[in-house]
């Protein structure tokens, strides 16, 4: 019996929320307070975590990992399409096994075709531990590297050193870096991570054409969702 | 008793429906009891439809809501997906603090952020088997680079994620967390 009288108050409670005129007209009236509200409480964050170390306009950390034909790397010796020094890499942080990785996959793979020719190779960085995540282990990542017959270097962040240089939070991010080592762009590759169909805006593209003309990329920060870089 | 009482629900909610509101398209099934509290908060945001009981949300426009209501409720909102491995371990630590904080002002909403495709087919089966308590919604925006901004500035776009808030104050947690001692200790210490 108690159940039931504790059943028919919610009831009755359930009733004037949602049933009540007035509340409704507070609704209403709240409602359109809230895109301010949202404005405010935005305004009031404190920074309370560590934000990405390099920005657009710090000068790249560079780097000596080793590539999936066993070479390692750095600035020094990546090479364009060409052969030649390159004006630009696009380096993007990325892995086997995030699904959003995954996603991205074939635009990675597009972007270092279209681009590598032109002077902008891409250069992937597998930042996860394998202790962690087991399919991002070198021996996994020269697996996809062969089967997806990736046209990209697919450096391995052995002992995870590199990405917290950057302040790489995900995969995939990118960062682009222009012939001088200066980060130009900084975040997705294009406004739908998940869903290749779905791209309306290439950021990386665009990036890359205004560096062609000379000009500062806009946007040159963009943020997308993504899986959080792991660690043990 | 219970038939009676079932029937009684059935028809005041249809009663209800009156309201100019979206209206839910979906038929809701017995999981959405568990959502019920939050659907009838006042300035929750409705969904656009169910699948399953676990309301949907097509943009970030129509979640946004969530995100400023201006109550004494303390919201741990949590982003999470099923393929993301670092969330599902951390679940039971929100999963906790529903359970502890049952009878307080603290409410956990769990975003999912899973494919829109695999609603059904991996979302809907997991919080079943897992009976998850907390309030599971799901928000299928994918235009990430224009929302995520609008929930934390400080937020990179890697989940999991967390974002605690009552009325003006807000806390975010950019990382996974390994205790509910941890959920607590931002309760305690930056939401007062």
């Amino acid at each position: 019996m108690k159940l039931l009288q504790l059943f028919v108050f919610s009831l009755a409670a359930f009733v004037a929320v949602s049933c009540g005129n007035p509340a409704n007209a507070e609704q209403t009236t709240e409602a359109t307070n809230t895109e301010k509200t949202d404005t405010q409480a935005e305004a009031q964050t404190v920074a309370n975590t560590a934000p990405g170390k390099v920005s657009v306009g710090d000068k790249a950390p560079d780097f000596n990992l080793k590539n999936v034909d066993g070479e390692m790397y750095s600035f020094e010796n990546i090479k364009d399409a060409n052969g030649e020094a390159p004006k630009g890499y696009i380096i993007v942080f990325t892995c086997n096994t995030c699904p959003y990785a995954v996603a991205s996959e074939q635009r990675i793979i597009d972007l270092h075709n279209k681009y590598a020719p032109m002077g902008y190779p891409v250069v992937a960085i597998q930042p996860n531990d394998p202790a962690a995540q087991p399919g991002d282990s070198y021996e996994a990542m020269k697996e996809r590297a062969t089967e997806m017959e990736y046209p990209f270097l697919y450096l391995f962040d052995e002992g995870q050193k590199v990405y917290p240089i950057y302040g790489a939070t995900r995969t995939p991010e990118v960062y682009l870096v222009d012939a001088k080592q200066i980060v130009r762009y900084h975040g997705a590759i294009d406004d739908s991570v998940r869903d290749a169909e779905n791209v309306e805006e290439k950021f990386v593209e665009k990036a890359i054409e205004a560096l062609e003309k000379g000009q500062e990329p806009k946007p040159a920060k963009t943020k997308a969702v993504g899986c959080s870089i792991k660690t043990v | 008793m219970k038939p009676i009482l079932l029937i009684t629900v059935i028809l005041l909610s249809i009663s209800c429906n009156a309201q100019p509101d979206k209206q839910q398209k979906d038929t809701p099934t017995t999981t959405l009891s568990r959502t019920q509290n939050a659907t009838t908060e006042a300035n929750w945001p409705s969904p656009n439809k169910y699948v399953e009981g676990i309301p949907v949300y097509e943009s970030y426009s129509d979640i946004a809501p969530m995100f400023a209501l201006k109550n004494d409720t303390t919201y741990v909102i949590n982003f999470w997906a099923t393929w993301c491995q670092p969330c599902v371990k951390e679940l039971p630590h929100f999963e906790q603090l529903t359970e502890k904080y049952k009878d307080s002002k603290v409410k956990v909403v769990l975003v999912s952020l899973d494919f829109p495709k695999q609603l059904e087919s991996k979302l809907v089966p997991f919080v079943k088997k897992h009976e998850l308590k907390s309030t599971v919604v799901t928000l299928l925006d994918g235009k990430y680079n224009d929302w995520i901004d609008k929930v934390s500035k400080e937020w990179s776009g890697a989940i999991p994620a967390t974002l605690f808030y009552r009325a003006d104050q807000q806390y975010f947690l950019g990382h996974s967390v390994e205790s509910t001692e941890e959920l607590e200790n931002v309760l305690n210490n930056y939401i007062h």
